[in-house]
């Protein structure tokens, strides 16, 4: 669905990763780990067509290119009109800048801007995509609250619910836990597994390593001398990698079957 | 407040402050008087001050405030700045130096007006090519430009005003405060205030987006660099329209957008009517004011629309706390 091909990406001088392939395929769950400011937002941000790489080019095939009746491999992103691919590829910002004044369920009534046919106001289909989608977050008390008076978890899921009532086929995450608490996290990630169950794909920056093993099927792992290591989940979850992606020593021990990895010491 | 409600209240207070500023005068009418004035019946001196004198005047403060309104609310969009207004790009200091001169010069009314034009036009030509250089379209170098160049037309006003005389000085600082009186092309202004107006509300789900900054608006399918380059010749050719129209009249398009989103209105598709309304009826009520208050003497309008608005907009502020 999204592919990278020989993708050199840089931000201020500094090489984020340098002629990278992959591919994200419908069904697939990826988790991108790193350090910070090993560059996976800005990654995430190339693959959304929002920030301009280097060399090579980002491919996204649609729904229709994937039914095979045209552009059977994909076309550059840059060159799909941004509304066209609004309507397919979903972006959660780590950050927004600008403020919004409206309220909570205006803000999550935003995304249906890609799929809106008529000039004024919003269709009865897209409030009752809205209101599904505030609902499934737990929102619905909140929805008539104005936006900039919601705690930063409760914006959180204002902006997963946004994304939600944007109905993409693919998902791109920027740390999508953020300020969330255990339930809400569980909950969340529930979401996106179920969105990768049904064919659809998930790509996320995460910190948290149990989610990215209960979740994920695929990891890209941005490593700080700007090495990249693209794989399936089971193998490149290894304390080695793990010690040299974030350059510090882990105590690795498993419960019920799940790998944890904490620490060694307090740092200092 | 609902919009509706809110649109419904506006537009009678449109009516009420239209009404009123042509009742009030140096001859004052009855709410009859003006009725059959504008129908064209009545006594003939009765007809010539309502359709001659005070209808053009009345309709061009309407104008000139819904065009400084909506200009506001196009660039707090664009530059997503709660302080930015109609000015801050320079276009009005590019047009006062244009007119200052040609006054200075001791050129006619006609020759004044095309010299504002020129500045007006040359100004938001220099601050797009410096500020939207490269392609990059970062907004805070558009901002920073415009807010640049218009402290250097600031130093040239200052620069003619020292070297003007007498009763030169006097016109001078009437077209810098703002001055309706005389006013131009007032079809054409309506035109473009209704036009504008009408597209803007039906852009009004770009401008929620714009808003919500560059990378959301991109992701949710805005074509962002096209859309700003837009709003920024949009907003420009507004501030021109009204500058032709009175002078450089300050305030409305700063407060105005903000008084309605106190109100609790922020999505565009209501806030440009709303502010359009607001801001046409806060400045034909200042517009009454400052020709009737120390009459015959006509005092500068921006000098009401500060003295109205400052306190309206503080008592708005203080009221959500």
């Amino acid at each position: 669905m999204l592919e990278a091909r020989n993708l050199t990406v840089s931000i201020g001088g500094k090489t984020v990763c340098c002629d990278l392939n992959l591919a994200v395929r419908p069904g697939e769950c990826w988790g991108v780990l790193g350090q910070n400011g090993a560059g996976k937002s800005t990654l995430l941000r190339t693959l959304a067509g929002l920030h301009q790489p280097d060399a090579g080019e980002v491919v996204f095939r649609s729904s229709i290119d994937e039914a095979g009746s045209r552009n059977a491999t994909g076309v550059a992103i840059h060159r799909i009109d941004r509304r066209e691919l609004a309507r397919q590829l979903g972006v959660l910002l780590q950050s927004e800048e600008g403020e919004f004044w409206g309220s909570v369920r205006e803000y999550v009534l935003l995304g249906r801007f890609p799929h809106r046919r008529g000039w004024f106001g919003h269709s009865a289909e897209d409030e009752a995509v809205a209101d599904q989608a505030l609902a499934t977050l737990g929102l619905a008390a909140l929805a008539q609250r104005p936006l900039n008076q919601l705690s930063g978890g409760e914006r959180q899921r204002a902006a997963i619910a946004q994304l939600l009532a944007q109905q993409p086929r693919c998902l791109l995450l920027d740390e999508p836990l953020q300020h969330l608490d255990l339930r809400h996290q569980a909950q969340a990630m529930g979401l996106f597994a179920a969105r990768a169950d049904s064919r659809q794909a998930v790509f996320m920056v995460l910190h948290d390593l149990l989610w990215a093993q209960r979740c994920c099927d695929h990891l890209l792992l941005l490593f700080p001398d700007g090495r990249a290591l693209a794989g399936e989940a089971e193998t490149l979850l290894t304390r080695e990698n793990l010690e040299a992606l974030y350059q510090c020593a882990l105590r690795e021990f498993s419960v019920e079957g799940e790998r944890h990895f904490v620490p060694a010491t307090h740092g200092v | 407040m609902t919009p509706r409600w809110l649109l419904s209240l506006l537009l009678c207070a449109a009516l009420l402050s239209v009404g009123g500023a042509l009742a009030c005068g140096a001859l004052p009418l009855t709410a009859g008087e003006v009725w059959l004035g504008l129908l064209g019946q009545g006594d003939a001196a009765t007809v010539q001050v309502v359709q001659e004198l005070r209808l053009p005047r009345v309709l061009a403060a309407f104008a000139c405030g819904g065009l400084l309104s909506l200009s506001g609310v196009l660039l707090q969009a664009l530059l997503r700045n709660p302080l930015a207004d109609p000015y801050i790009l320079g276009v009005s200091g590019g047009a006062a130096v244009g007119a200052l001169a040609a006054m200075l010069l001791g050129a006619g009314l006609l020759a004044d007006q095309g010299a504002s034009l020129a500045g007006a036009l040359l100004a938001i030509f220099a601050v797009f090519v410096l500020g939207f250089r490269h392609g990059e379209r970062n907004i805070y170098r558009l901002l920073l430009t415009g807010v640049v160049l218009s402290a250097g037309c600031g130093a040239l006003v200052s620069l003619l005003l020292t070297l003007a005389q007498g009763e030169q000085v006097k016109g001078m600082l009437f077209w810098l405060m703002g001055d309706l009186s005389q006013p131009q092309g007032l079809g054409g202004a309506w035109l473009v205030l209704l036009l504008a107006g009408s597209a803007a509300t039906l852009a009004a789900g770009g401008l929620d987006l714009l808003a919500g900054g560059r990378d959301k608006a991109a992701a949710l399918g805005l074509a962002v660099g096209r859309w700003q380059a837009m709003l920024y010749f949009a907003a420009a050719l507004l501030t021109v329209a009204a500058l032709q129209l009175g002078g450089s009249i300050g305030f409305v398009g700063l407060l105005v957008p903000h008084a309605i989103r106190l109100l609790g209105i922020s999505a565009h598709r209501w806030l440009i009517p709303c502010a359009v309304l607001l801001g046409g009826s806060f400045l034909v009520l200042a517009d009454t004011l400052a020709r009737t208050l120390w009459s015959p003497l006509q005092l500068p309008v921006g000098i009401f629309t500060a003295l109205l608005g400052v306190p309206v907009l503080l008592w708005l502020l203080g009221r959500r706390a």
